[in-house]
């Protein structure tokens, strides 16, 4: 017997990740400026990492209840009223190890096996492995460049989610930078409720929106008792390796989850706990400060690729824009662009239907770099 | 155009080129020109220059900062005083505090001989001068905002979800 052949079938079903080919391809080049990175390029704001560390020094290194620190709930709560949302920190707020965690228990407390389960595309790559190691059959949304990838009905009927169980929801959008208005979100509730699906919104990019304030379906009528909501500190808050996220929903929704999370889990990292309860307390300022500096590199990646010709919509949140790729074939142009120019970004096409012929660009990276980047990028497209 | 915004790109990084600050701040390279046009005749941008680490430079460079005691009459203020210590080409900075002093000044020279002869034969005899107190930079660890000394990798990796 080898262990090889006792894989479970969910597993072996799920292709090694796309990104993780590229990852290998650039590690191999020397001197490569990275547009591929998903994370910020700041560090946590000092006050929540002085938080985490006096939470150290003081011992406080247990566990903590299962569904998190009472009082970082309670901030938790407070917090998301910005967006119109209102959830009860008793029984209605699960704190998590990364938002990914909660998408994870929310695949497993709402997918039963054979359940279809709807992901707009080009998405996080996360989502439809996500599924199937629930037992979930994913359901590929494609989403279009002439939509500004945002989702609509029309591309939902098409697709046939009509007849499925659950819609995975990411606006602000990893890969595109794609956000949705209240109004085009009435459209998709509208659709969500005439056919009784469950919503699991990822909304970790909602402090990242450069236009406009934040939307979220959870606050349409009839919404809240069918939609988990995500979020979490990695993004607005620099704070990925530290591992914090949450989940909000009706207390039933929130309980199962919890019950997946007890088991898997236990408590989501204490010290970061401690750091979260301090970003949330007092580090809006760091927040507005990074949204400002990735605004304005939004601007000139987006002003760069105007002027070389690249198509590419008005991305208006996250950290992403999404241009086309010149000759339409993202994987030629992203790993001609590596070995000819040392500039890492990420074909569309490994973030599912509807990407492909596009290019993910993040500008998580400072200006100097970025400047160089848009120049080499220039070059080879006119080379 | 939002000065503001023009200024804190220029703080950050001066030497960014008017078609760049434009792009950042989706205006026309013509109205960014303008505004620092603007800046500069208004007197709010004073100048453009280098943040040097002169612990990376070969030749010697010393610099120090002078406390300064003066005492006032009638017939001579602070301006007066600080007009005739600014017009020294050793004096860097120069500036009037609140505190235990009346003065801070930042004095460069090319040795610690040349530094300490110009502060006390030029700034001690200045009659309202009462009193200099001379701190030599031994080191520096951030100027102008600018971290000095290596920095940290950027140790992410470089293609992630």
């Amino acid at each position: 017997m080898t262990l090889g052949d006792q894989l479970s079938d969910r597993v072996k079903q799920v292709p090694p990740s796309g990104i993780r080919k590229f990852f290998e391809l650039a590690e191999e080049v020397d001197d490569v400026i990275s547009l591929g990175v998903g994370e910020p390029d700041f560090s946590a704001p000092w006050a929540a990492r002085t938080a985490a560390i006096d939470s150290l020094e003081r011992g406080k290194t247990s566990y903590t209840s299962n569904r998190g620190m009472r009082e970082l709930r309670e901030a938790i709560s407070e917090r998301v009223t910005r967006y119109g949302q209102e959830y009860d920190p008793e029984d209605e707020i699960i704190v998590t190890t990364g938002a990914s965690e909660a998408v994870d228990l929310a695949f497993r407390a709402f997918v039963d096996p054979g359940d279809v389960v709807a992901i707009p595309q080009p998405s996080y790559i996360s989502y439809t492995p996500g599924a199937i190691f629930a037992g979930g059959e994913p359901l590929p949304v494609p989403t279009r460049a002439e939509d500004e990838f945002k989702l609509t009905p029309e591309a939902l009927e098409a697709a046939g989610a009509d007849e499925a169980d659950v819609l995975v929801l990411c606006y602000p959008n990893n890969p595109t930078g794609a956000v949705m208005t209240d109004d085009e979100l009435a459209d998709v509730a509208s659709f969500v409720r005439d056919h009784d699906l469950v919503v699991l919104s990822d909304e970790i990019y909602s402090d990242l929106r450069y236009e406009d304030d934040h939307a979220s379906i959870a606050t349409h009528p009839g919404m809240r008792e069918r939609t988990i909501v995500f979020n979490g500190f990695s993004k607005a808050y620099a704070m990925t390796g530290l591992r914090l996220g949450y989940a909000m929903g009706p207390p039933g929704a929130i309980d199962a989850m919890n019950k997946v999370h007890q088991y898997a889990m236990l408590s989501a990292p204490t010290t970061a706990q401690y750091a979260a309860l301090e970003a949330l307390r007092s580090c809006d300022d760091s927040v507005d400060e990074m949204r400002r500096e990735y605004d304005r590199r939004r601007r000139f990646v987006l002003a760069r690729f105007e002027e070389m010709g690249l198509d590419c919509f008005e991305a208006k949140g996250a950290f992403y824009v999404f241009p086309e790729a010149p000759d339409g074939d993202d994987e030629a142009f992203a790993e001609g662009l590596l070995e000819e120019q040392n500039v890492a970004l990420v074909p569309g096409s490994v973030f599912g239907e509807g990407g492909e012929g596009h290019l993910r660009v993040s500008y998580a990276t400072g200006m100097r770099e970025l400047r160089e980047a848009m120049d080499r990028i220039e070059a080879y497209v006119s080379g | 155009m939002d000065k503001q915004s023009l200024l804190d790109l220029l703080r950050h990084d001066a030497r960014e080129s008017v078609d760049d600050i434009a792009r950042q701040l989706g205006a026309d390279a013509e109205a960014v020109a303008a505004a620092l046009e603007e800046l500069e005749d208004d007197g709010v941008i004073r100048g453009y220059q280098a943040v040097v680490d002169w612990n990376n430079v070969d030749e010697e460079h010393v610099r120090a900062q002078v406390e300064v005691d003066v005492e006032l009459d009638r017939e001579t203020g602070y301006e007066e005083i600080a007009r005739r210590i600014a017009r020294f080409p050793e004096v860097a900075t120069l500036r009037l505090v609140s505190g235990d002093y009346d003065f801070f000044i930042e004095v460069e020279g090319a040795s610690m001989h040349a530094v300490s002869n110009f502060v006390s034969e030029r700034i001690a005899p200045i009659p309202e001068v009462t009193k200099t107190v001379t701190h030599f930079v031994m080191d520096s660890y951030k100027e102008e905002g600018i971290e000095l000394g290596d920095g940290d990798d950027d140790d992410r990796l470089s293609v992630s979800p």
